[in-house]
């Protein structure tokens, strides 16, 4: 029984580049551990050809024009696009496949979720990159994204953070000058605007409740808004801290007060934008890529009437869930030459800056959020800077898909009112406690 | 009912004529039968309203304007047909997915005839030993959870084998796993057709110095045409609708079969769910399947009846 | 009987279609077998984080784990419960309450339309619509209506949440269920129903038996071997019920989650072996249900006829040798058809 207690563990990994140091210096003796990156595995990283780029399904129909530019510049080195289902789950199963039955799939650069790495990297999916990859310049927290042990396995990308949504109009009627920066704050304003005529079957607050993975991201932004933490720096679950159940209690106190209304209990990103963008909520946190429907949709009645700002905390800004996809390299690919040079290019500034105009995808680089051709397109790109250069990824994790759906189960527990927050969030912590000892 | 109950009451009773009888029963026998009939009607009504209703709700959603996709009015205003276009934007892949739905379907459908047909006449039709058995087997199979079966072959197509070649996104992958189910159903089936055919024209056949074989050629495959024809729609359909088989072996876009791609439309971005679209796919997907269904609706009431009644 | 000695013939007729079924489920289910009782380790090796994801043979453990509370409880309608009790109980529980209310309304449906004198080829061909859906359109259909600001909710005055994660979402798998099955098993009784002869209803009513009396006397154990036979189908469709709660509630929800829909997130997270346990429980429970059918209710599948008189002839054979030994000439005679 202990034997397979500690197979079925799920394996928890420290969330923090720091953590993940203190382990590998313990494992290894030797503090400078990172050298070992670039020989780790003995891979050749000089050996061109032609290589296969593997991502979801591309909904800009962009990529292909991309790829061309490559191509015509490197005839022979192309870079052949492979899409895969536009599911995140089946893109996950995929690329795990193309690494079982080694490399018969053909995959060699992958465009891999934030969260995927340590379960990557740990299957052997993707391996470790050359350590002359430098990442100056590219946001801090997708860097820590991509680092598993301590070791960079895939590249910053694309990027993705939360933000507040709110009514300027309903704001300036109630005399409120400027969006609330805390949870205290936003409660009182919205008293305000549902006390004026008219607005009292507004609903405060609108995020994604449904019980699915942005249920996740909200809940680590209403921990870590708090001053909690999913994971201590040294990689042990910390969910019932004074200050992680500051930020579960109050979420579940705005569903118990009405602030949140109880059918957001099914929302996700679309039902949430379809409430506000039909004048139902008077704040909204959601992804950007609300902005430029909201401003634009036909049925939009919010149209020139909202504006963004960074998520409220407990005691000013919140923390906002990093979100946004790197490029890993697949263990079994071959020519790393060409895969090293074509992912440098493709994340250099200029196709980054391509990539956002054509995607309004959140880039990785922190020179474009104050590009003045950018910011005129995506208003929004200065605040969600505020919010992305604060962000913290998910818990890392091997089992990821485990450890996400705990948290799920847990929250959803107690926003739906069928567990107490301490209750839900202790029988949390031993969950993830007892998987973390294997 | 109750007008053949009238007939014989008269002719058991007798002792009174025929005036006196109606001038007893006909207040009470009138009233009960309109009632009968009003009743008739009205469940009859309930009935078409209760399968046609929700069938409606996804049509007119269909019909809505693509930013009304929410909306709960009764009637799409203004009508349109911008989710049919949206479900047929190249990024959906709908055209591929259906054509994908159409190849899998035929060719499957085609195997289980091409199988089924030879064995079910030897079922129907030949006396040999452990014939429980082979039915037994037949039966069984039709009730296997599918899950069990997938667990297994995904393993296998996925290249986990290095003796097995990688089948994710091919025809086959599919082809072969919804056989587990399309063949039973189709030997089901056709072996009851086979059953209602008379052994005398066979018989008569033969004596005219035809082999089985040519008997069976020439005499029952051509009376038979319509029982096969109505299995072949029963298994078209099955495999038309299946979804678990398609969803975990096809996931390359252009793989997807036509109930897998519209399960995962997406929109502008990601995040975007397109109810209009979804929902014009749903009526795409299922119009054809409902003309046939209607067009031969008396043939696949008794094709589905044959398996389980007598 | 067309003549003796077809055996060879009828092996090559047959043999076909058995090696398909051999391949595509016979040789499926012994890796299944085999899987379950293995299990690739989970073991991150401290240094580098590598995991070493060698299967190994691990006996019974992937099913005792999963019905012990060693893998943790998941918060559902029945309490917090492993989580493959609580998709057992939730298949168990939809199983029971669909084909319950599918029954009645279909049954209600036959007589309705056996009644009926003009108009029932629409209503067949209404009954006809749920039947040729599919299944994961019909999900998507129910999954607009039963949105929290949806039609549903609209028409019931209350938000409802159907498509969260609680009681009201069982209450939708099983209305959008009985929907679609319903008229189905509707079609089959009244197959059933029209070989009753008229004139049998006839002498009830002379007898003086009311319509109830009829219905329980006369009705229904004429369309018990059909109805028991399209309740049985009904039952095993329902126990490996996958597309509907998936594609209407999701995945991961422990309210409706059946033993199909866990075995296949298992899957997805490449946990093959526990996988296979638990799709190997679901078809072992299969079995029991569709032996239990077959035993207490006396579904007959194979109605061949052949086939049944050989059965009754075994049966005369052992009772003839039981009351007579001294007398096998009788026997011998008796199996002459």
């Amino acid at each position: 029984m202990t034997r397979t207690r500690s197979v079925r563990k799920i394996a928890l990994v420290g969330a923090s580049v720091a953590s993940v140091l203190a382990i590998a210096a313990c494992g290894s003796g030797n503090s400078n551990s990172s050298s070992s990156g670039a020989s780790s595995g003995g891979a050749n990283w000089t050996q061109t050809g032609p290589i296969t780029y593997v991502q979801g399904k591309d909904t800009s129909g962009k990529v292909q024009s991309w790829l061309d530019i490559w191509n015509k510049a490197h005839p022979d080195q192309k870079v052949t696009l492979i899409e895969l289902s536009d599911q995140a789950d089946q893109q996950r199963a995929s690329m795990i496949q193309n690494a079982q039955n080694k490399g018969a799939s053909g995959y060699d650069v992958l465009s891999v979720d934030v969260v995927w790495t340590a379960e990557f990297a740990a299957n052997g999916v993707i391996q470790p990159l050359p350590t002359d990859m430098k990442t100056d310049g590219y946001l801090p927290a997708a860097v820590d994204s991509a680092t598993y042990f301590n070791k960079l396995y895939a590249f910053p990308s694309t990027s993705d953070g939360a933000l507040l949504y709110y009514r300027t109009d309903l704001l300036k009627a109630a005399n409120i000058s400027s969006p609330p920066t805390t949870w205290d704050q936003l409660k009182s304003d919205c008293t305000k605007i549902k006390a004026m005529p008219g607005n009292s079957k507004m609903i405060c607050y609108g995020g994604q409740f449904q019980k699915y993975e942005g249920l996740t991201c909200n809940i680590a932004e209403w921990i870590n808004s708090a001053g909690g933490q999913f994971l201590t720096p040294d990689g042990k679950p910390d969910v019932n801290s004074t200050a992680a159940m500051k930020g579960v209690d109050t979420l579940a106190s705005w569903f118990k007060d009405g602030t949140i209304d109880q059918k957001e209990l099914t929302w996700t990103e679309e039902p949430s934008r379809t409430a506000f963008e039909s004048g139902q909520l008077i704040f909204l946190r959601n992804w950007p890529y609300v902005y430029t429907l909201a401003q634009t949709d036909a049925t939009s009645k919010v149209k020139g009437k909202f504006a963004v700002a960074p998520i409220p905390g407990l005691t000013g800004p919140g923390v906002s869930t990093l979100g946004g996809h790197n490029m890993g390299v697949s263990t079994y690919a071959k020519n790393l030459g060409t895969v090293k040079a074509f992912i440098e290019w493709w994340n250099n500034e200029e196709q980054q800056k391509a990539h956002t105009i054509a995607t309004s995808n959140a880039p990785t680089l922190t020179s474009l959020y104050t590009d003045p051709q950018l910011t005129k397109q995506f208003p929004y790109l200065t605040t969600l800077y505020d919010s992305i250069k604060n962000a913290k990824p998910r818990p890392k994790a091997v089992r990821y898909g485990d450890v996400t759906s705990a948290i799920q189960d847990a929250t959803y527990s107690v926003i739906s009112g069928s567990a107490d927050a301490t209750t839900a969030f202790n029988s949390l912590q031993n969950t993830l406690t007892t998987l973390t000892q294997s | 009912m109750s007008a053949a109950t009238v007939t014989v009451n008269e002719n058991v009773q007798g002792g009174l004529t025929r005036a006196e009888l109606e001038e007893l029963q006909r207040p009470r026998h009138k009233g009960r039968e309109t009632v009968g009939m009003v009743a008739g009607i009205v469940g009859m009504a309930l009935i078409v309203l209760y399968c046609i209703i929700p069938f409606y709700w996804m049509t007119i959603s269909a019909f809505r304007l693509p930013s009304d996709g929410m909306s709960t009015a009764f009637w799409p205003s203004p009508a349109s047909i911008e989710n049919f276009k949206g479900a047929f934007q190249p990024k959906n892949n709908f055209t591929r997915a259906l054509l994908n739905s159409v190849i899998v379907a035929s060719i499957t459908t085609a195997l289980t005839l091409l199988f089924g047909i030879i064995a079910a006449y030897a079922l129907a039709r030949l006396r040999f030993r452990m014939k429980g058995l082979v039915l037994a087997i037949i039966i069984g199979c039709s009730m296997f959870p599918g899950i069990t079966l997938l667990i297994p072959l995904l393993k296998l197509f996925t290249g986990y084998y290095s003796w097995f070649p990688n089948w994710m996104n091919t025809y086959q992958a599919m082809i072969v796993p919804d056989l587990s189910f399309g063949l039973p159903l189709a030997v089901w089936n056709l072996t009851a057709f086979f059953k209602q055919l008379p052994v005398e024209l066979e018989q008569a056949a033969m004596v005219d110095g035809c082999t089985p074989g040519v008997a069976f050629r020439k005499v029952i495959l051509p009376l038979a045409a319509p029982g096969v024809f109505t299995t072949a729609i029963i298994t078209f359909i099955a495999v038309w609708n299946e979804y678990m088989i398609a969803l975990t072996f096809g996931v390359k876009p252009t793989m997807k079969t036509a109930t897998v791609a519209l399960s995962q439309f997406t929109g502008t971005t990601n995040f975007d769910t397109p109810f209009g679209s979804i929902m014009a796919a749903g009526v795409i997907v299922t119009v054809p399947l409902l003309v046939v269904v209607l067009l031969f609706q008396r043939r696949i009431v008794g094709g589905l009846t044959a398996g389980g009644v007598k | 009987m067309l003549s003796d000695g077809q055996g060879t013939l009828a092996a090559m007729l047959i043999s076909p279609t058995l090696i398909v079924i051999f391949l595509v489920v016979g040789i499926p289910i012994a890796m299944t077998i085999r899987d379950s009782f293995y299990t690739k380790s989970n073991k991150v090796d401290p240094t580098t984080g590598l995991l070493s994801n060698k299967e190994h043979f691990v006996g019974l453990q992937n099913f005792t784990n999963a019905l012990t509370s060693q893998l943790g409880t998941v918060p559902g309608e029945w309490g917090n419960l492993p989580r493959l009790v609580n998709a057992f109980l939730n298949n168990m529980y939809f199983t029971v309450v669909c084909v319950v209310i599918e029954t009645v309304l279909g049954v209600a449906m036959a007589l309705i339309m056996s009644k009926a004198f003009r108009g029932r080829g629409i209503v067949r061909a209404a009954i006809l619509v749920p039947w040729a859906i599919p299944t994961i359109v019909s999900a998507k259909m129910w999954w607009l209506i039963f949105q929290a600001s949806g039609v549903a909710n609209r028409i019931l005055g209350h938000t409802y949440l159907w498509l969260g994660d609680s009681a009201s979402s069982q209450a939708a798998v099983i209305i959008a269920d009985t929907w679609k099955t319903a008229p189905f098993i509707g079609l089959l009784t009244l197959a059933g129903l029209q070989t009753i002869p008229a004139e049998v209803y006839e002498a009830a009513k002379v007898d003086g038996a009311n319509a109830w009396q009829t219905f329980v006397r006369i009705t229904l154990p004429m369309v018990k071997p059909s109805l028991v036979v399209a309740v049985l189908f009904r039952t095993l469709d329902t126990m490996r019920m996958f597309d509907l709660p998936y594609g209407m509630i999701g995945p991961h929800k422990y309210y409706v989650e059946t033993l199909s829909m866990f075995a296949y997130d298992e899957a997805n997270n490449l946990r093959y072996g526990p996988a296979a346990a638990y799709s190997i429980l679901l078809f072992l429970l299969i079995v029991i249900v569709a032996f239990l059918f077959i035993k207490l209710l006396g579904a007959e599948l194979i109605t061949d006829d052949e086939v049944l008189a050989l059965r009754a002839q075994r049966k005369r054979q052992k009772a003839m040798h039981k009351r007579a030994k001294a007398m096998p000439t009788i026997t011998s005679g008796e199996s002459a058809v």
